[in-house]
């Protein structure tokens, strides 16, 4: 038994190790100064970088966090707080839905609402298919953290004097706030790595902008674009690009274990 | 540390009955607990004495399908009085539970400052000085005096607990509800607990849940009997401990049920 799951547990981290072998392998040697700070050269050149895409997914998956976290947030409280009645189950019906919702579709939702009406793409219009995927996701996780803080802590709470909203923000949000931040980062991770939504919204740039009303590249928009391209030199910028998403995405998950570790106590 | 002008003060219920939704848990308890008395309510479990205590400081009523008849008067005003803010109540009426429950993500000074801090922000040095009075109330300054900034789950279960009598003292209340303070401490722990006591009822009315009789025996004057729900008998306790007048008492301290 012990060894069967250690053998499936072997499984589940090789899939990782050969993932980011494989995109060192491919990708490492294309990594240079250039690749960083410099725009994408037209098809046949050489050389030639991916800023416009690491600027564009900054500035995407940014406004998509600053619109997601606060309203995720903000319902992961209400439902751990006051979600008990019709409405709770409701909001936590529906977020769970959107949580298994395919991204394409908000992709499609996005476009129709606000690509469609316009008559152009946009980051912004990227940002907010993001933005809903992420929700659901901040949300359903900040519940369950806050929901790890035992009682007996918000009875001490009252039992100060503390008002009830007091008790909600000081001690329980305070000490589920490791496991928040956590949530965060990783949903963060999850969307920057997103294409599909991106595809109808965002729609790709081969030139750098950062006009938010008009389409915008990003690594993942990039990577599809040079992956299925017929050059081979795109080819190579493709693994590189997956490899700097990638390592944005690990940053990303090692500070939610820095940030974990941060803080006595926090509630895990 | 003078006493706080709360001499007068007295705590006492009138017919008071808790509920969980229809089901009473305490039913018609009439007790009063004199200003600087320790009491101690002692019981078999599930006697609803808990959930007398949490009556005293309008926590009963923040449990699901809580409520209450009856009266609390605290210095002869109904503290259940349409008027009285439940939540101003509570920073009177320190109250102390059966597991060490300190805040996990502050320190052991924030820990003590949690229930200052809620009145509003004071001067720096005269919260240094609150803090300072409160865990020396709590026979703790000396353990902790050179880390206060630490967390205060670095304390042991007994220091824990009376990190959490300090913080409960540190708004100078003036009642003291402790909740089977020493249920999960080692017999250590429970001898520090009960000597604060015996030093605290100087400061504050101290009302004790125990289920151990040896201890209501050495810590309090007055005990309070409860069983299903009603209150028995109460009275000193070296008579009601020597001499019980109801057959029951008698029963019950002297092990032969319950």
């Amino acid at each position: 038994m012990t060894g069967l799951v250690a053998l499936l547990s072997f499984t589940a981290v090789l899939a990782l190790v050969l993932i980011v072998a494989d995109l060192i392998a491919k990708g490492a040697s294309s990594l240079d100064w250039n690749f960083f700070v410099r725009n994408p050269v037209p098809a046949g050149e050489s050389g030639g970088g991916v800023a416009n895409a690491i600027v564009g997914t900054v500035i995407i998956v940014g406004i998509a966090a600053l619109i997601g976290l606060p309203v995720g947030i903000g319902a992961g409280l209400y439902l751990a707080e006051y979600g008990s009645g019709r409405l709770g189950f409701l909001v936590r019906f529906v977020a769970d839905v959107l949580n298994g919702t395919p991204s394409i579709v908000v992709g499609i939702f996005a476009w129709t609402w606000m690509v469609k009406p316009v008559g152009r793409f946009s980051a912004l219009a990227g940002s907010a298919a993001l933005a809903i995927l992420m929700i659901p996701m901040i949300a359903r996780t900040t519940e369950e953290m806050v929901r790890l803080v035992p009682h007996s802590l918000r009875e001490a709470a009252l039992a100060l004097g503390y008002p009830r909203w007091r008790t909600s923000l000081r001690v329980v949000t305070r000490t589920a706030l490791g496991g928040i931040v956590t949530g965060c980062l990783v949903g963060v991770a999850r969307i920057a790595g997103e294409t599909a939504p991106l595809l109808f919204t965002a729609l790709g740039n081969l030139n750098f902008s950062t006009h938010l009303g008009q389409p915008m590249q990003t690594l993942s928009l990039q990577i599809y674009v040079y992956g299925t391209g017929p050059f081979d030199e795109w080819h190579r910028l493709a693994w590189a690009a997956a490899l700097v998403l990638m390592g944005l995405v690990l940053v990303l998950a090692l500070a939610a274990r820095w940030v974990t570790r941060q803080r006595y106590g926090s509630a895990r | 540390m003078a006493a706080p002008d709360n001499v007068r003060l007295r705590l006492e219920t009138v017919r008071l009955t808790a509920l969980f939704n229809r089901f009473a848990a305490v039913q018609e308890v009439s007790v009063l607990f004199p200003a600087h008395t320790v009491s101690a309510i002692i019981g078999p479990s599930g006697c609803g004495k808990s959930t007398f205590l949490r009556c005293l400081n309008r926590m009963h009523e923040l449990s699901q399908g809580g409520w209450v008849t009856g009266k609390v008067l605290l210095d002869e005003v109904d503290i259940y009085a349409s008027d009285v803010n439940p939540v101003q109540l509570r920073r009177r009426i320190g109250m102390v539970f059966q597991r060490p429950t300190p805040f996990p993500t502050m320190s052991i000074y924030d820990n003590v400052a949690a229930g200052l801090r809620v009145n509003g922000p004071r001067p720096r040095r005269e919260m240094d000085e609150a803090v300072e009075q409160a865990l020396r109330q709590a026979a703790l300054w000396d353990e902790v005096k050179d880390r206060l900034r630490a967390s205060a789950l670095a304390l042991s279960g007994g220091q824990q607990q009376r990190l959490c009598i300090a913080r409960a003292v540190a708004p100078q209340p003036e009642i003291l509800l402790l909740d089977e303070p020493t249920a999960s401490l080692d017999p250590a722990g429970t001898q520090r607990i009960e000597e604060l006591c015996h030093e605290l009822k100087r400061l504050y009315t101290i009302v004790i849940v125990t289920h151990n009789l040896q201890q209501a025996a050495r810590v309090s004057d007055y005990t309070a009997f409860f069983y299903m729900g009603r209150l028995v008998e109460v009275g000193r306790t070296s008579d009601l401990f020597t001499k019980p007048r109801v057959e029951q008492t008698e029963a019950y301290i002297t092990g032969r049920f319950g």
